[in-house]
């Protein structure tokens, strides 16, 4: 099987599902060359400076039979356009009684470590899932990121992909053949049976690092990684922790009202999977601070798998 | 291009339509019956139908908060836009949106918005899907003056010009964004001048002139299906009533200048333009045109009430399109 990197994989879930459906174009600040050689201008469309517009602009293409991909880049430039996807893709199907579908797609890397600063190392999906009407979809391997874009691309619904700055160059194999991951299925990415570690994207193979470093000390620790973060496969998390009966949760956001905070609620507010908990739940995840630029300070700021396995001896030293 | 004594007739009909419509809605809501908020049309029916009856039935409409002589203009169903404001199962959104959110896809009407300005971007998604669909559609982006000092609308005509998509920008200015004056927020009084700064025709016309607001709509058409790119028209409008017809609305307006716009009236004006035509209208057949009008309003109320509000877990349809994970 061809390996390839987590950054080709996204380009090749565009462009095979463009070659698969006509319907398919994208709108982008800054094309990529091998999709603009293959497509061609119409669609592959480079726009003006211009997200809020652009990104509206893929609302009344998707109402009219459409399914564009916009591409910010980093989310960062998403936030120039709040209002077309919060207020209006998000909610126009509800709102219109369900009378038309809004297929739209929209990419955006997250994550720090590039030292680009606290505007370029932004991890907001929380704020994201908290609309209802998007679905949030966040891969951790090349393999996830081709299955789960080309799964967002045919769905009927808006769908934001983020994408974590940190794996772009990550390689792995990546069938050149069609397939999907499904929108909505975690993947036990490591069997273990002492304690559930959830991590999300970069902290998935924080974690995996994290794990082997356990097994030294003979622990076996299970990593899950949701892959979609709304909506969130409630029931995989939970069989995985009544099953370990120890829950860590890795994320590279800040705690506060965060992914982790939802994992964890999902999991302790289901009786069965809360009786079987020998442990409080604990979450390794970034300071609640902008992202600062110094690499001292960044990699005082973020988690990594030196913290995860700190965390793991401390879940599993309490009582 | 005049539109001809039938035309004319059947844009009488639509005005008049708009102009009972809001009546009734703003009674209703008056009465408790409508619940939210209601923006009538009143005074800016020539707009809507003048453009409206430049288009043909495949292409689309973006409308806006003030969206029901949009709706109507462009061939909704009376009943089920008064079911949707009774929020009723039978409405168009089937109880979800209310009053500024109806659409109809079917008849290329995409939607009312609740954000000024919000509207702009997602018509010309549409205008970029009609060119790249290639089959002679345009598409209507109606804005008001506040929006035309929004980023989306300076963004939504760079692209539109850059690209020659089939757009045509409608500026409703009724001279006030909300309760601001138009006056204290533009640099320029007119919007239409800000064409030439993105290269397409401006053109400005009485907005209660529904023959000119046609003749503008049907050039700038016209040129859209010819490949030749947007055009932006601004018409001069007023609204009648205030901003919103809730009780406690503000009303900065000076009494003297509504009262002075109301003389503009577009509706008396066509059917006095008719009526000089030889044999085009009598007052009998006016009379006769805006019974069967009020009649109609009254059996969509009708179809409202009868109509069952929306059973409370039908709140949960619809937040997804198909089955979900």
């Amino acid at each position: 099987m061809p390996k390839i990197t987590y950054s080709d994989a996204g380009t090749a879930a565009l462009a095979e599902e463009m070659r698969r459906d006509p319907t398919v174009f994208e709108f982008c600040t800054d094309a990529t060359e091998s999709l603009l050689d293959e497509f061609g201008p119409v669609r592959i469309r480079t726009t003006p400076i211009t997200e809020n517009t652009f990104t509206g602009m893929a609302v009344g293409a998707a109402g009219s039979g459409y399914r564009p991909v916009v591409n910010w880049r980093q989310v960062t430039f998403g936030f120039v356009a709040m209002d077309p996807i919060v207020n209006q893709a998000c909610k126009i199907h509800y709102m219109f009684g369900g009378q038309q579908k809004f297929p739209i797609t929209f990419r955006a890397a997250v994550g720090g470590g590039t030292k680009l600063a606290a505007q370029h190392s932004q991890s907001p999906y929380s704020m994201f899932m908290n609309l209802a009407g998007l679905k949030v979809i966040l891969p951790s391997t090349p393999y996830d990121m081709k299955g789960l874009l080309k799964a967002a691309i045919r769905d009927d619904n808006p769908v934001m992909s983020f994408e974590s700055n940190r794996l772009m160059g990550l390689e792995g194999e990546v069938p050149d053949e069609d397939y999907v991951v499904p929108i909505g299925k975690a993947d036990i990415k490591r069997e273990g049976i002492d304690i559930t570690v959830v991590g999300i994207a970069w902290m998935v193979q924080e974690a995996l690092a994290a794990a082997e470093t356990m097994d030294k000390e003979g622990v076996s620790v299970e990593v899950v990684d949701p892959r979609t973060l709304a909506p969130m496969d409630g029931d995989t998390i939970r069989a995985s922790v009544r099953k370990t009966g120890r829950l860590l949760v890795a994320d590279e956001a800040g705690p506060t009202a965060g992914a982790s905070a939802e994992i964890i609620s999902l999991a302790t507010e289901d009786p069965e999977t809360f009786k079987a908990m020998k442990a409080p739940a604990h979450r390794v995840c970034a300071l609640d601070t902008p992202i600062p630029y110094s690499p001292v300070l960044e990699d005082h700021v973020f988690p990594n798998r030196e913290r995860i396995a700190e965390g793991i001896r401390a879940v599993l030293s309490a009582r | 291009m005049h539109p001809s004594p039938e035309m004319q007739r059947e844009m009488l009909r639509q005005m008049n339509t708009i102009r009972r419509f809001e009546e009734r809605a703003t009674q209703d809501y008056l009465a408790g019956d409508i619940f939210g908020v209601v923006h009538s049309y009143i005074g800016e029916e020539a707009v809507a139908v003048g453009v409206c009856s430049a288009l043909e039935d495949g292409d689309q409409i973006v409308s806006t908060h003030r969206g029901h002589g949009h709706c109507i203009a462009k061939g909704a169903d009376l009943d089920r836009m008064m079911a949707e404001l009774y929020g009723r199962e039978t409405g168009y959104c089937k109880g979800k949106g209310g009053s500024m959110h109806i659409a109809d896809f079917d008849i290329g009407m995409l939607g009312a918005n609740g954000i000024v300005g919000g509207g702009i971007p997602i018509a010309t998604g549409a205008g970029l899907a009609a060119q790249m669909d290639g089959k002679g559609r345009v598409a209507v982006s109606f804005f008001g003056d506040g929006a035309s000092n929004a980023g989306s609308f300076h963004e939504s005509l760079n692209i539109a010009a850059t690209w020659k998509l089939p757009m045509l920008y409608v500026c409703e200015n009724n001279r006030y964004a909300a309760n601001t004056a138009a006056a204290a927020t533009h640099a320029q009084e007119d919007v239409a001048t800000r064409a030439l700064g993105y290269d397409m025709p401006g053109v400005i016309v009485d907005g209660n002139d529904i023959s000119a607001v046609y003749d503008a709509a049907t050039t700038a058409v016209a040129r859209a299906r010819a490949g030749e790119g947007p055009t932006l028209i601004e018409c001069k409008t007023y609204r009648w009533g205030r901003h919103t017809e809730r009780p406690s609305q503000a009303e900065p307006r000076p009494a003297n200048e509504v009262e002075e716009w109301k003389t503009r009236d577009p509706i008396p004006r066509l059917v006095e333009a008719l009526k000089e035509q030889q044999g085009q209208l009598t007052d009998e057949e006016w009379e006769e045109m805006d019974r069967e009008i009020l009649a109609r309003i009254s059996s969509a109320v009708a179809y409202a009430k009868a109509s069952a509000f929306p059973k409370p877990e039908a709140a949960l349809d619809d937040v997804f399109s198909g089955e979900v994970a």
